[in-house]
């Protein structure tokens, strides 16, 4: 089973590269730019197909190791 | 006087903590590899600077995991001092022993520069004798975020340790070199055993240094 693990900065957190990235989208002539955020993306491969087991797992993953929770949400996905 | 440094895969600034122990306390520090699961009786644990693990996900966060990191979070709770300086603050934020975060500098930018800081607590074993201080800082992650709530608790708890400031000892924006909030160059935690600090007091420890004002810290520590 493979998860997807989607972590970004809190809405509330500035993010000085994604508002550098802005910049140069916009220098390059994309004229709709309102903002842009960066964060991580993060796969798992796990050897179960229990759903249930997986979620909690990753959640776990998440708010051990893989997310800073005083600064990053986190978003786990599942095929 | 017993103390005792740990060394991660990518610490760089072990060795010089380590000198900077022995010149001002007069014993030599017992260097820790990360994979020990325990430290003997212990005076001072320092969690040195460096690039533990490359800084791989988050700036601290694998060696936060390491298997010392449990026995010093333990140690730490029984109230044995513990200093965690640049790269060894942000492991103690990731293994939970202080609050906040440490984020990328404001500017992007990798900052090396001396930088001056003012400590506004004086009563912990570490600040006890501190005063303005000249100290270098060397980092990419040192902008120190937290939550509104976290601050006036760290606020009302006294426990912020140190804020960049200008020669004449005040603290503004100009004197802010990452973007930190309120300038906060270091914290306590709430027993006040804990220091994480972004500025590296080993780096102006003796006169061949350049500066000798980070030497206050250890001999806080020692005396």
């Amino acid at each position: 089973m493979l998860a997807k693990i989607y972590i970004t900065l809190k809405k509330d957190v500035l993010d000085p590269q994604g508002s550098v990235i802005a910049n140069s989208l916009r220098s390059l002539g994309f004229n709709h730019i309102e903002d842009v955020r960066q964060g991580k993306f993060i796969e798992v491969k796990l050897n179960t197909e229990n759903k249930e087991t997986a979620n909690k797992q990753l959640n776990e993953m998440c708010e051990k190791l893989l997310a800073n929770l005083v600064i990053e949400d986190y978003k786990v996905e599942i095929d | 006087m017993k103390s005792h440094v740990i060394v991660f895969p990518g610490s760089n600034c072990d060795r010089d903590v380590a000198v900077a122990i022995k010149n001002i306390s007069g014993y030599q520090p017992q260097m820790v590899w990360h994979k020990e699961t325990s430290i003997d009786q212990s005076d001072l644990i320092v969690v040195p600077g460096g690039f533990s693990y490359g800084d791989y996900l988050r700036c601290g966060a694998m060696a936060s995991t390491s298997p010392i990191m449990q026995d010093v979070v333990k140690k730490a709770k029984e109230g044995v001092p513990v200093l965690g300086i640049c790269n060894g603050f942000q492991i103690l934020i990731e293994s939970g022993l202080l609050d906040g975060a440490l984020m990328r500098n404001n500017s992007l930018s990798f900052i090396c520069k001396d930088i001056l800081i003012k400590p506004r607590n004086q009563s912990s074993v570490f600040t006890k004798n501190a005063q303005v201080a000249k100290m270098p800082i060397a980092h990419n992650e040192g902008n120190f975020f937290v939550t509104s709530e976290q601050l006036k608790k760290i606020q009302d708890n006294d426990q912020i340790a140190f804020q960049y400031c200008d020669e004449s000892g005040n603290v503004s924006e100009h004197s802010n070199p990452n973007g930190s909030l309120e300038n906060i160059a270091g914290i306590l935690n709430e027993n006040k055993n804990v220091l994480g600090m972004m500025p590296h007091p080993e780096r102006a420890a003796e006169l061949a240094h350049g500066c000798e004002d980070g030497k206050t810290i250890f001999e806080s520590i020692f005396n």
